[in-house]
């Protein structure tokens, strides 16, 4: 006996065991790789696209070419000198021509505003202007000598800056370069991060007191009613979103359903009809209606293997109902609260239809400003910023997900 | 639910409390897809009950929101109802035109996800495969981020790769149905493949069966109701949505929802009261065939309910 235990061929058993491990592990691979390459081309490299804008906008620099080599060779603080003025002068006659100074204008503008007209109104002087440059862009305007305008130049000169981020978390930056607080009336996007957040906490909430007793009936049942009562789960979820949030535009609108059925029952007068869409009420209502099944199945599939004689034992024992309830029966489902809580919550920050629909001006969470700014002000580097610091939020409440409950644990249907 | 019978007064009046809770919650969770399917059959243009409706009044309900979906768009609506009507009707009618390219985009981004997304759940299900865990959490990841964020790198990466250029109709859009698709297909066919019995196919390897006579022969007959099950979801996915629609797709490229999208927004009339009962029968007999191709799985796997 040398080498110890070896296959018919003569192969060193332990080698030729690795082996065959190691071909099976590659078959396993192999089938996933195609799904992974699916996944690289449209999901992962579509979002490293988005975490690139956000740091990313070449508006000024790319079509600016001289004033940015003359930033780069300056410090910050130094004056704009006769050399500074010409080569300013030369890049906006140069993009007027190139019909690109609107770019600028807007890039320059995203950082301190009421200055794309400034560049827009000298591109079309920019031909005429006469040395010494500094003199003429003067007189065209009084603002091109405006220290904070040459501070807001220098920093968007560079292609990459951070300046979406600070802008995405009220913040700024002064002439000097400083981060300090945007002024109070421009302070919305962290008043709207923790709107979404409230609002969402709030919603998972309310889904939980409503799933949780729903969840116990029809856990205790027998399963031939259990499975009937669960096509009234079932059919919300499968049902188009759309549908649902238009069935609760018809039911919450003023002339709708319910106001109408109050207005008979003569609950309220035929004036004072009830507000309930267009409102932060209305995304909280449809909202908690969407997003309730994904509530409901987690603690269902929890709660329908508890053996119901603990519960039984607990009371024999001299517990009251609520004791055994509060002892025994809840710790019991905590997985499933924990799961269903989890998944709603992080439905819900990204939630965009909804809000958008029923939402009116107060009901707007995160994703709306982000759709705002991809569609109507065409911001697209503060929408990227904004949707960076969404994802890392979601990225982080799905790493958790995975540590407590397992993504393998998640179920459908 | 039996009330025991030493249960205290107390516990009676909880009994029946905790009874009338559920129903109003069943209540609040069905009532808002009932409502709109005798809504969408009201004469007038109102969105709420009219005293006819309530009187079942004959008068008081009619079919031309449906009639209107036919309409919509057309160049001559109002002509004798005759073949050329009809022809106008196929080549005109938005409502119909947005119906087939959901159909097209689902079909295709179904196909899809659920072709790579078998095939990865059959790698992942295998006991070798390494770095499970986190491959897992990457696939399923576009069903946890949200598609406002997805939607916006997607237009990001397809206008610098200008796939619009590429001459393939709908390509864009399929991809982007197909990946938030994947997630499903994953998650349905692992938990088949989960109770899925391995000896079998070592016995069909035993018996001389070569690994191609083994998947087609043994297992995918085995794991077929999960797989298309996966698939509905799927197609659900993408007959449902409308953010990267929004987003991404070109102007002839336009689908169910994102019409709906549009009707709510402009003007809702009781027209799209009318789509939302159609997609309402299709989701009912959509969950209706999950629902049998369910228990089928679990009778194939030896799983009795109860």
């Amino acid at each position: 006996m040398r080498g110890g235990l070896t296959t018919a061929d003569g192969k060193p058993l332990k080698q030729a065991l690795a082996h065959a491990q190691a071909r099976a592990k590659r078959k396993a691979l192999l089938l996933v790789v195609p799904l992974l390459a699916f996944i690289l081309i449209t999901f992962v490299m579509p979002i490293g696209q988005l975490l690139f804008r956000s740091i990313h906008n070449d508006g000024f620099s790319a079509n600016m070419p001289q004033i940015s080599a003359w930033f780069d060779e300056t410090k910050a603080g130094d004056a704009p000198d006769e050399a500074a003025y010409a080569a300013l002068v030369a890049d906006i006659a140069a993009a007027a021509e190139a019909r690109t100074i609107g770019v600028v204008g807007t890039r320059v503008n995203y950082e301190l505003s009421g200055t794309r007209s400034l560049f827009t109104s000298a591109g079309r002087n920019a031909e005429d202007l006469q040395p010494p440059y500094r003199e003429a862009m003067l007189d065209l305007n009084e603002k091109w000598g405006d220290p904070q305008l040459w501070g807001v130049m220098r920093s968007v000169s560079s292609a990459y800056s951070a300046n979406f981020y600070l802008a995405a978390l009220d913040l700024a930056r002064d002439e000097n370069g400083e981060i300090v607080r945007a002024p109070e009336d421009r302070r919305i996007y962290g008043m709207l991060f923790m709107r979404t957040l409230w609002l969402s906490a709030l919603i998972t909430g309310l889904c939980l007191i409503l799933a949780y007793p729903v969840a116990h009936l029809l856990a205790v049942l027998p399963l031939a009613k259990s499975n009937l009562l669960m096509i009234l789960v079932l059919l919300p979820f499968w049902t188009s979103l759309l549908v649902r949030t238009t069935s609760w535009m018809v039911m919450l609108q003023e002339q709708g359903v319910i106001n109408n059925t109050l207005v008979a029952l003569g609950l309220i007068g035929n004036e004072s009809r009830i507000q309930m869409m267009y409102n932060q009420a209305g995304t909280i209502i449809a909202m908690t209606h969407i997003l309730l099944p994904f509530m409901i199945l987690p603690l269902y599939s929890v709660m329908r293997p508890i053996n119901p004689s603990y519960v039984r034992a607990a009371r024999s024992l001299g517990a009251t109902s609520w004791t055994a309830f509060r002892r025994v029966y809840l710790p019991q489902t905590l997985p499933g609260i924990g799961a269903g809580a989890l998944l709603v919550f992080i439905l819900s920050v990204g939630y965009y239809i909804t809000p958008a629909l029923v939402g009116g001006a107060s009901g707007q969470l995160i994703s709306n400003l982000i759709a705002y700014h991809m569609q109507d002000s065409l911001n697209w580097s503060l929408a990227a910023a904004l949707a960076a610091l969404l994802l890392a939020g979601v990225l982080i409440l799905y790493w958790l997900y995975d540590r407590l409950i397992g993504i393998d644990n998640l179920k459908l249907g | 639910m039996a009330l025991p019978i030493y249960a205290s007064p107390l516990e009676k009046v909880w009994h029946w409390t905790y009874k009338a809770i559920c129903t109003a919650i069943f209540i609040f969770l069905i009532a808002p897809i009932l409502i709109v399917i005798p809504l969408s059959f009201n004469a007038e243009p109102y969105f709420t009950f009219t005293e006819k409706m309530l009187s079942f009044d004959p008068e008081g309900y009619s079919l031309r929101w449906y009639d209107r979906l036919l309409t919509f768009g057309m160049q001559a609506p109002d002509a004798p109802r005759d073949w050329s009507w009809w022809r106008d009707v196929l080549a005109n009618a938005t409502w119909l035109d947005v119906a087939w390219n959901s159909i097209i985009i689902g079909f295709f981004s179904t196909i899809l996800a659920t072709g790579l997304g078998t095939l990865a759940a059959l790698g992942l299900s295998r006991s070798e495969m390494p770095w499970r865990r986190s491959i897992m959490a990457v696939l399923i990841s576009p069903m946890i981020v949200p598609i406002i964020i997805t939607a916006t790198g997607l237009f990001f990466f397809y206008s610098k790769i200008e796939i619009q250029k590429w001459g393939v109709p709908y390509l864009g859009i399929i991809m982007a149905h197909a990946t938030l698709g994947i997630p499903f297909v994953i998650i349905t066919v692992t938990a088949t493949l989960s109770g899925f019995d391995h000896s079998l196919s070592r016995a069909a390897a035993s018996l001389g069966a070569n690994p191609r006579t083994t998947f087609f022969k043994v297992i995918m007959p085995l794991i077929l109701p999960g797989v298309v099950s996966g698939a509905l979801f799927a197609f659900v996915t993408s007959f449902d949505e409308v953010v990267m629609v929004l987003f991404i797709a070109g102007h002839d490229e336009q689908t169910i929802p994102r019409q709906m999208w549009n009707g709510i927004r402009e003007q809702i009339s009781p027209a799209i009261l009318a789509v939302a009962t159609i997609l309402v029968v299709v989701s009912i007999a959509l969950l209706a065939t999950v629902e049998i191709l369910r228990r089928r799985s679990e009778k194939l796997r030896g799983v009795t309910a109860g």
